[in-house]
């Protein structure tokens, strides 16, 4: 297998198990609990151990230098593909995620209780390693904003995984929200940064990096960048809500929430380091948001009483701290950012699993109550006692060794003199935090007197949920005494990457001899002891409540503004129903028109076009007809026969508009369409009061006049703007196209079935939604009789008996050869005026004529004229659906031929009787367009006919 | 000829609109086809005013009337058909429902009667197979 397939690989196996679990889940259902989360989490660990075989697969090749590269084009008009890459950080990072993914699937199945929904933790689970895999690996920057969202999300529904804790949904939604809020800007960020770049591949991004750093829109760039990285990262003062996503269930918090999600930030920094670091905007703020959150997270995290809590604020300091190292924008700071980002890794995540046993074992979480477990469980204490040494930094473990590194950089700073000093003095001081709540950590919970009053006898876990954290445990171990025999060729491969070049020397030494980095930690480690015993003994800590995080009131006030001032927003657009909107709506288009016309340039470009030239007497009167009649229909609209036949007239008036300016295969369409618009304002009007009451607000009437002066006004000042200036349009293109091409002469028919085929195409979805919508709303329902006394019901038996033989036999007669006009119109469209749509027409009204003369019955002899009525909607339905069938089939046609969608072909054939007759295939696809059009409009009548039926 | 085409677009906007803001739902109907014929009009003439010259090509002619924005009122006079006849569906409706036709679903006094039996209806709703229920009792 090639390169590309393996990586394709390695990110679609975490997906593809997801969803095949999610869609097993109702299998699995059936299985007893304990036996369904054992075949789960067995698949879910197949699943990520493949996806490790991949991984193994692709390494080597990497480690020669090679950098692993799949393109797909995706859409390529954007210049977005579907790339995914693989060079050494994306190589480190995917192992990290795929090995501590496997760890953490073994130890849910231990951790979760078996009654839980576990096939959706472990589907969500999987989904959320996929997408994390698709971060590291996308060679796009928007296919990696994609992947970024999606861990968003997965996050979010882990947190919320016990739906029925408020904390939870609290957590999840305070998480969605801010990664989420930063997500937004990231992709903002990620956009400006390939438009400067120009092109959002990974390879052209990375290598403009000082074209990227000279443009004057890099500091908004950078700025919207960093604000996606801090937020995932939980980097102050965005920090508040990763402690509160520790109401998750622990893997997820362990895998998540301190191996992987959360340094997807940091990844996004080094990944982007060539490109953007090397500023001092850069230098600046990512500095000093490292070292802030690095202060602020470890102090918060001695104070906490929570075992999670403290871990949650511990892994906030350490991102802090990596932030940091990336910020100082050294070679050799970069190499021990990544370093440390694989130490904290391990230690944190084994610390989180053995939290995770002893909330298991212990049923409470609170360190106040949890005291004296080293004699109680002592191989999990040895385990935890060693990781929480490398958390603190303690010589010999692998924490040592990165934050060695971190203070030798905080000490070879020499970009500013007032910084020479507070840099490494604030290293310092975390450092000792970090040594004062580790030894919190260590001493609160295995020693410290007994338990007391725990819900839970406390014993050692189940053999296997604790290898995990062994094996874990023995990589801080085995990196931190033998380092460059274990780490330090995946570091190296790692850092070359974010580094951009050659490498700096270093060595990973334990022993570097007595420097001043070894006394600093020397210090921190004393005094960190020192300041954990003063706050134990002297001051009581378990008796002081934890500070205030920063940020989340400010977080949760903003957040009740936000939703008082949409609501204010909401009710002020959305109250009062439909008129209220279409107000609005009309005074927003209105305004929208006033804006352009007042502010742009003036609209009027005349061409000496003389405006009045052509106007005759009988133009004028047919005008002065228009004009009147939709005078009347507003005059006369509150007795409504009378106005509905002032609009008809007024559609009249448009159909002769066309004839006159050559255009008869509107006239033809606006004739027809009248006819049917009449007769379904007629059917509907028998249901609705024949008149109106008066209004009796004045004011409402002026406004409303006042309105529609406006709008007429301007649109029809826009209009003659229009139609004055010069003119040049493409319809010579079509024009000279519809013999050749088209095999039509009929350019406006040739138009419709062939070079816009596409867009009739879509309309005739359209007519068939809105057919099967009205037949919906109609199928079900029976109308209560006409309101109003004055008026009987008028159900169309009377109008039968009414007219019973003439207009029936007329209408009877007039049918075969109304649907021979309308084959003429069909087969001439093309050539002459004519097609579907007017075909379509003249059947449908032909066809609703003999409704309304002989109901039903006439075309479906049945006796109930429910039976009948439903039988005709039958009918109907399955005109619709075969216009579209027909349509997409000549579409697809062409596919066959090797051509694009709906690409037309045409001879000539010579019939028997008929003579020669242009044969385009798009005459197949008009006759799509004829079913849609009869389907429809029949429907629609029919519907509302029906609806006087049952009354 | 301009002048009287976009006097004319001018007029059926003007009372297409007031139409559509009464508070009847029929009236917002004929609004709106009122409405639709001003944009169709106004579509029509972006490709100007050409008398007597279709665009059916002919040996030896030139000069032909602009055939695109005839195609696409062609098919917008279709679809407004077909809105319409979905909006004024959805007025009887809403008059089943609330006996009332204000435009914003007020119940007029008096109609409790037709809004409880147009429940009933809807109750029935979910049967999908076999005809509908009848207003027979009505």
């Amino acid at each position: 297998m090639t390169a590309g397939a393996w990586l394709l690989l390695l990110l679609a196996t975490p997906f593809g198990a997801a969803a095949l679990l999610a869609a097993s889940g109702r299998r699995l259902e059936q299985l007893d609990a304990s036996a369904r989360l054992a075949r789960v989490a067995w698949f879910a660990a197949l699943a990520t151990g493949f996806a490790a075989v991949a991984l193994a697969m692709l390494v080597p090749a990497v480690q020669g230098g090679t950098v692993h590269r799949l393109r797909v084009d995706w859409l390529p008009a954007l210049g977005v593909g579907f790339g995914l890459r693989m060079d050494g950080l994306a190589a480190v990072f995917a192992g990290l995620i795929v090995g501590i993914g496997l760890l953490i699937v073994l130890y849910a199945r231990w951790y979760l209780a078996p009654a839980e929904r576990t096939v959706r933790f472990y589907a969500l689970l999987l989904v959320f390693m996929g997408a994390m895999l698709g971060i590291t690996l996308a060679d796009n920057l928007i296919l990696l904003a994609v992947f970024w969202e999606l861990t968003s999300l997965s996050s979010f529904l882990l947190i919320g995984f016990w739906q029925h804790r408020s904390d939870a949904r609290q957590g999840a939604l305070m998480a969605l929200t801010i990664t989420g809020a930063g997500g937004l800007a990231l992709l903002g960020g990620l956009l400006m940064l390939g438009w400067i770049a120009g092109g959002f591949e990974l390879d052209t991004v990375l290598a403009s990096g000082p074209a990227i750093r000279e443009h004057p829109m890099y500091p908004v760039c950078l700025a919207l960048v960093l604000a996606g990285a801090f937020t995932k990262s939980a980097q102050f003062p965005f920090h508040f809500w990763l402690p509160h996503a520790m109401a998750a269930p622990t893997p997820v918090s362990a895998y998540l929430h301190s191996a992987t999600m959360v340094k997807a930030g940091v990844f996004l920094l080094a990944r982007l380091h060539p490109a953007l670091a090397g500023s001092e905007a850069w230098f600046f703020a990512v500095t000093g948001v490292g070292a802030a959150t690095l202060l602020v997270g470890a102090w918060h995290a001695i104070f906490q009483h929570d075992l999670k809590g403290l871990l949650a604020y511990s892994t906030i300091s350490h991102l802090g701290l990596i932030t940091m190292l990336l910020g100082l924008d050294s070679p050799m700071a970069s190499v021990a950012a990544v370093f440390h980002l694989l130490n904290h890794a391990t230690f944190k995540a084994s610390l989180f699993m053995a939290a995770g046993i002893i909330d298991h074992e212990t049923g409470t979480r609170d360190m106040r109550r949890i005291n004296g477990l080293a004699r109680l469980m002592p191989v999990t204490a040895a385990l935890a006692i060693v990781a929480a040494g490398a958390m603190a930094g303690v010589p010999l473990l692998n924490g040592f060794l990165s934050k060695e590194m971190f203070l030798a950089e905080t000490l070879a700073l020499d970009r500013h003199q007032a910084l020479r000093f507070l840099v490494p003095a604030a290293a310092t001081l975390a450092a000792a935090l970090s040594v004062a709540y580790s030894a919190r950590f260590v001493h609160d919970v295995f020693f410290n007197g007994r338990p007391v009053n725990l819900p839970r006898a406390p014993h050692e876990p189940p053999r296997w949920m604790r290898v995990p954290v062994e094996l874990l445990v023995v990589l801080c171990l085995l990196v931190g005494l033998l380092p460059a025999w274990t780490v330090a060729p995946v570091l190296a491969l790692a850092a070359a990457d974010v580094v951009g070049g050659a490498l700096p020397d270093y060595s990973l030494a334990i022993w570097h001899g007595w420097n001043l980095p070894l006394a600093l930690s020397a210090i921190a480690l004393a005094g960190g002891t020192l300041l954990y015993a003063w706050l134990q003994q002297g001051r009581g800590l378990h008796r002081t409540e934890p500070p205030e995080s920063a940020g989340r009131r400010e977080f949760e006030r903003a957040l009740t503004a936000l939703v008082r001032w949409a609501a204010r927003a909401t009710t002020a657009l959305h109250a009062g129903g439909a008129r209220r909107n279409l107000l609005l709506a009309v005074a927003a288009a209105i305004a929208a028109g006033a804006v352009a016309l007042l502010l742009g340039e003036s609209p009027i470009a005349s061409t000496g076009l003389d405006p009045f030239e052509g106007i005759t007497a009988g133009a004028a009167a047919v005008w002065a007809i228009g004009v009147l009649a939709a005078g009347a229909a507003v005059v006369l609209i509150r007795q409504r026969l009378a106005a509905l036949l002032a609009v008809g007239a007024v559609g009249l008036v448009v159909s002769l508009a066309f004839v006159w300016f050559s255009a008869p295969d509107l006239a033809l369409t606006q004739v027809l369409v009248e006819s049917a618009t009449v007769l379904l304002m007629m059917l509907a009007l028998r249901y609705l009061p024949a008149s109106a009451p008066p209004e009796d607000d004045d004011r409402r009437v002026l406004r409303d006049a006042a309105l529609g002066a406006l709008a007429g006004g301007g649109t029809g000042f826009v209009a003659w703007a229009v139609m004055v200036r010069p003119f040049d349009s493409i319809a010579g293109y079509f024009l000279e196209r519809t013999v050749t091409e088209g095999g039509g002469t009929n350019a406006v028919n040739v138009i419709i079935v062939d070079f816009r085929g596409l867009d009739t195409f879509g309309e005739m979805t359209v007519l068939l939604t809105a057919g099967l919508i009205i037949h919906q709303l109609v199928v079900h329902t029976a109308l209560p009789p006409v309101a109003g006394p004055a008026r009987p019901p008028a159900p169309v038996a009377a109008l039968e008996r009414r007219f019973p033989l003439l207009f029936d036999t007329v209408a009877r007669a007039l049918l075969p050869f109304a649907l021979l006009v309308s084959a003429y119109f069909f087969l001439r469209g093309h050539n002459l005026p004519g097609g579907g749509f007017i075909a379509g027409l003249v059947t449908a009204i032909a066809l609703l004529l003999q409704s309304v003369a002989g109901g039903h019955a006439a075309l479906w002899p049945q006796r109930d004229p429910e039976q009948a009525f439903a039988a005709k909607q039958r009918v109907l339905l399955t005109v619709l659906g075969l216009a579209l069938l027909v349509a997409t089939l000549t579409g697809l046609g062409s596919w066959l031929l090797g051509y694009p969608f709906l690409t037309s072909t045409f001879g000539h054939p010579v019939l028997p009787v008929l003579g020669e007759l242009p044969l385009a295939s798009a005459a197949l696809f008009d006759l799509g367009v004829y079913l849609a059009v009869v389907g429809a409009t029949v429907l629609a009548l029919a519907s509302i006919g029906r609806l006087s039926r049952t009354s | 000829m301009e002048l009287l085409m976009a006097s004319g677009i001018g007029v059926l906007v003007g009372t297409g609109v007031f139409l559509l803001l009464r508070p009847r739902t029929f009236d917002a109907l004929l609004g709106l086809t009122l409405l639709s014929y001003a944009v169709n009009l106004f579509l029509f003439s972006m490709g100007r005013l050409v008398a007597g010259r279709a665009p059916v090509v002919q040996a030896g002619v030139e000069g032909y009337a602009d055939p695109l924005p005839q195609a696409l009122v062609l098919t917008a006079i279709v679809i407004s058909f077909a809105m319409t006849a979905l909006l004024a569906v959805l007025a009887l409706r809403a008059h089943a429902a609330t006996g009332s036709d204000d435009a914003d679903g007020g119940v007029a006094p008096g109609a409790a009667g037709a809004a409880d039996r147009s429940a009933a209806g809807a109750e029935a709703g979910p049967r999908r197979d076999g005809p509908p229920r009848g207003g027979g009792e009505a």
